[in-house]
């Protein structure tokens, strides 16, 4: 099955899904767990099968549009293939989450789930910058459908702000994109979109910061990072716990893959002048977003937030753009996939008991649900980065990697791990210790269907904290191949 | 003339006979069905001539018709519109009282001067197809004259298109007082100087600019849009505006017209003033159909940004390229949308279903509809995948390539500000279904497959854009 193929597979899989409701009614779910565990089987297989000379684990290419020189090119080097990876293994724990959430239109509910994937795989995969930005808006339209119809009492205004403010942003991205291909058309006199052919183009020194700045922005309002963030609280606490599980996880990573894979290597010079700034709203993003969690009263706001601070290392190490940075930044956004999800998954299942997602009303929860207790307190820690789990490992190499490129915005950074133990710990005090709610009388606590997925997510934490090599092995290929990076 | 030239005019003639039948048939027989059969009849002849006409190249009819690539592919256009505006007319005007008959003879004879403005050469021919075009429509907008709206819309649109037609006049005499000559290609030998040229130009780009409702010349849009029947708002919206278009187009390259700093600078300004002002009036529309009002003056001035290309010389044949790929896909996406309000409406009915908040719901009460609504609105927005975002794609691209960065700018913000208003759209057809029962009129199987069709257009066309890129390419013989 090849990379076109594992698309199609989730784009029928949806179809199918969507169908299926009419059988059963709890058909549409089933159809869509075993999509995703198949294309998870699949991605484990090509892992497993490694990388042709080219350092690729699969290459599609064929003729699309060729009046406009655009091509399907689809290929997974080791940063797509992890990347592909996150997002199967996270699109099975959505659909867990939210086996019984969703009570209503199930069939396309999951629908959306899927297509939202398989949208979310080509961006990670496609080599052609019109299909790469195909790609990159077609996934927001099921997003939007999921926020808009399954989120919660305020999906309306969350599913629009987040539509709009990527949409936006889009439309900077195909500018930008459109002029880049314009430019090397009249240097080269080849029209195309190919990104391998892009890289070499010769670009006029005055436009391409302008170039730069139009996919920068594109990406860092995905990030999010300050100050584009503020839809990111919006959508992800009204969303469905899938959707929150899918945006947190899984679509914040498609921003900081942009920056890694396109606004760095296609414009080297312009992106190292842009340096200090980027590297300036990525450490703030990392306190402000800490800032901001600890204020939040609202369980799934906080994690939101903290989710603004971990992304903001994932900018710092892209643009310390060294070995040691880049490395943590993927370790940093494969662990936060998993941290994010944790809790997300967490919050949903709190509100779906408890209806509510206010932690005032929570407290000493600990007692009530003991088994929630002991997986809130593991990915609570987990995102405070606790030596030994992924996240550390992250946000250790990214601040070793920064430090050899600017020592005081490194510092602030660093004292943003503190904040997180503040807000982390907070939250944890909050809503699982403390005097017991009467009104919490009677929760279920976590069944084996919640405990298998989060046990499993655990492990994968863990994992990437004692023997993070085979990540970092897989990525130091592609870190390696990446233009200006000293080694 | 030769036999050549006879089977070349073979629509024009096919439409003209079919005009005469069925004022014949209705005379003797009063009845919709063949009325409405006599019309597609003779739009279905006039289609099948335009494509035995297809080979026969491009031949130049006394100087005043000209019938090229461009000319059979506007006048496919205009048929395939026509024919879908008089089946989605068919239930809508139904359950009305009074005959309906002349609806359909209007509708042919409307759609005949659409086509003789996509042939037109000469002032002559542009003027009597857009009277032949503009009378019919005044009919077209009041038929349920039974009801305030539709009447006082179609007066508005008189009495505003009229004054309109006279600017064009008195600029087309001050262009012939300067030139000597009707035709467009002599006026082209004659060069653009002088200022009796210059008033003149103007003063048609401006009756053009009201034709084609770019600001500031888009006042009568919404209330009209509003208040005509929703079929013949579609009509309007795509025909009469694409038949302007081509004759902006003819004679803008006939005459070299946006050479002349003027005249670019104009049509900078209509472009770049409707983008933004269609786009942010649009937001504050709680009516679907003034919403798409405002949202055609925004695609018109997208639109501009192809006409701007015009100028150099390199450019014409991407500008040119670019328009009818946006125009078709402005079709398919609009035809869609009118033709949704269509099926939901009922001209018995006082007024079409065109709040916005009585889509409250449909995803749930009537999917199929719901989803060609949403295509619709998603490819009107532009997102990819669709038609909608095949145009856009192509206007930036000719917007780069012409280095145009103030049209390309007013276009992203415009965008930008559009996505809003269509995803409300969706969204609120994504809400619980209301407690205000369904009360429209039960819609017909053919009008559900008429628009999944449309909906599938724009989606084909969306994903896989060459066929249609090599039409147009054909066409303008590239």
């Amino acid at each position: 099955m090849s990379i076109f193929h594992a698309i199609l597979f989730l784009l029928a899989g949806g179809g199918v899904a969507w169908l299926a409701e009419r059988v059963h009614v709890n058909a549409s779910r089933w159809v869509s767990l075993i999509v995703l565990i198949a294309g998870s089987i699949w991605i484990c297989m090509v892992w497993l099968a490694g990388a042709d000379a080219a350092g690729n684990y699969g290459l599609v290419e064929f003729p699309w549009i060729p009046r406009f020189g655009i091509d399907v090119i689809l290929a997974m080097d080791g940063l797509s293939l992890l990347m592909v990876a996150l997002t199967l293994l996270l699109g099975v724990v959505a659909v867990v989450s939210s086996w019984s959430e969703i009570d209503q239109r199930r069939g396309f509910f999951q629908a959306n789930l899927l297509w939202t994937l398989a949208g979310v795989v080509g961006v990670f995969t496609a080599l052609d910058l019109f299909l790469f930005f195909v790609f990159w808006e077609v996934m927001l339209v099921p997003m939007y459908f999921l926020i808009a119809i399954w989120g919660h009492e305020n999906r309306g205004y969350a599913a629009m702000k987040f539509f709009l403010f990527t949409q936006i942003s889009g439309l900077l991205l195909l500018l930008a994109i459109l002029t880049l291909v314009f430019l090397n058309y009249q240097s080269s006199g080849e029209i195309t979109f190919a990104y391998h052919k892009l890289l070499e183009a010769q670009l006029p020194e005055h436009l391409t910061g302008y170039l730069m700045l139009g996919f920068f922005i594109a990406f860092v309002v995905k990030l999010p990072s300050i100050p584009f963030h503020t839809w990111l609280p919006d959508a992800h606490t009204q969303a469905p716990t899938a959707g929150s599980v899918i945006l947190a996880g899984i679509l914040l990573k498609t921003g900081a893959y942009g920056l890694i894979r396109f606004v760095v290597p296609l414009f080297p010079d312009a992106a190292m002048d842009f340096r200090w700034p980027a590297m300036l709203l990525g450490a703030g993003s990392v306190i402000y977003g800490g800032y901001m969690a600890y204020s939040q009263s609202d369980f799934k706001r906080l994690v939101a937030y903290s989710s603004i601070s971990h992304m903001g290392f994932v900018l710092l190490g892209v643009f310390a753009w060294n070995v040691l940075a880049l490395q943590g930044a993927i370790v940093q956004m494969v662990a936060h996939g998993f941290s994010s999800a944790a809790l997300f998954m967490l919050a949903g299942a709190l509100q779906q008991r408890l209806h509510t997602r206010e932690m005032d009303r929570f407290g000493g929860l600990w007692q009530r649900a003991p088994r929630m207790g002991v997986i809130a307190l593991f990915f609570v820690v987990a995102s405070l980065g606790m030596p030994g789990l992924g996240t550390f490992v992250g946000e250790f190499l990214v601040l070793m990697g920064s430090f050899q490129v600017d020592v005081p915005l490194t510092v602030a950074a660093a004292i943003g791990i503190i904040v997180a133990a503040v807000y982390s710990l907070s939250l944890m005090q909050r809503s699982f210790q403390g005097g017991v709610n009467p009104d919490t009388e009677n929760m279920a606590d976590f069944g084996a269907r919640e405990m298998s997925v989060m046990v499993l997510m655990a492990i994968a934490l863990i994992g990437l904290g004692v023997f993070p090599q085979p990540i970092l092995d897989i990525s130091a290929v592609v870190v390696n191949g990446l233009p200006g990076v000293g080694s | 003339m030769t036999l050549h030239d006879f089977v070349a005019l073979a629509p024009f003639s096919l439409l003209t006979l079919g005009v005469m039948i069925q004022l014949l048939a209705i005379s003797f027989w009063r009845s919709q069905n063949v009325a409405l059969f006599t019309a597609l009849a003779a739009l279905i002849a006039a289609l099948f001539g335009l494509t035995v006409d297809g080979g026969l190249g491009s031949s130049v009819l006394q100087d005043v018709l000209v019938l090229d690539g461009i000319t059979r592919f506007f006048n496919s256009l205009f048929l395939i519109a026509a024919i879908l505006t008089a089946l989605f007319s068919h239930l809508y005007l139904q359950g009305r009282a009074g005959e309906q008959e002349e609806f359909f003879v209007l509708l042919l004879l409307a759609t005949l001067g659409a086509m003789t403005m996509a042939a037109a050469n000469h002032f002559t021919t542009l003027l009597l197809g857009l009277e032949i075009l503009s009378i019919s429509l005044y009919v077209m907008i009041g038929y349920p004259e039974e009801h305030q709206a539709p009447l006082e819309a179609a007066l508005k649109y008189l009495v505003l298109s009229g004054v309109a037609s006279t600017i064009l006049l008195f600029g087309m005499a001050l262009v012939y007082m300067q030139t000597g000559t009707l035709s467009f290609a002599q006026i082209g030998e004659h060069g653009n100087a002088g200022n009796l040229m210059l008033i003149g130009q103007s003063m048609m780009l401006a009756a053009i600019a009201f034709k084609l409702s770019l600001v500031p010349f888009h006042m009568w849009t919404p209330d009209v849009y509003q208040g005509a029947p929703a079929p013949v708002t579609g009509y309007l919206a795509t025909v009469s505006k694409a038949a302007m278009l081509v004759v902006l187009l003819r004679y803008g390259l006939a005459t070299d017209l946006l050479s002349n700093d003027n005249a670019f600078m104009l049509v900078t300004l209509f472009g770049i003033l409707s983008m933004l002002a269609g786009n942010v009036l649009a937001l504050m529309q709680e009516n679907l159909k003034r919403m798409l009002a405002y949202s055609s003056i925004a695609h018109l001035g997208y639109l501009m940004i192809a006409v701007a290309a015009l100028r150099l010389a390199a450019d014409q044949e991407t500008a040119l390229e670019t328009t009818l790929v946006y125009l078709s896909a402005y079709f398919a996406m609009s035809l869609a949308a009118f033709g949704v309000i269509s099926m939901l409406s009922d001209a018995a009915g006082d007024g079409d279903t065109e709040a916005i908040d009585a889509y409250q719901g449909l995803f749930w009460r009537r999917p199929a509809v719901a989803a060609v609504l949403t295509v619709s609105m998603l490819a009107l927005a532009g997102i990819p995948l669709t038609l909608g975002f095949v145009a856009k794609f192509y206007l930036i691209t000719t917007g780069v390539q012409g280095m145009l960065w103030a049209l390309v700018w007013a276009l992203v913000v415009g965008s930008a500000v559009s996505i809003y208003y269509y995803l409300r759209v969706v969204l609120v057809m994504t809400r619980q279904a209301s407690d205000v029962p369904d009360n429209t009129r039960q819609p017909a199987i053919f009008e559900y497959s008429l628009l999944t069709v449309l909906g599938a257009i724009v989606v084909f066309f969306g994903v896989q854009p060459t066929p249609l890129i090599s039409l147009v390419r054909a066409a303008l013989a590239l």
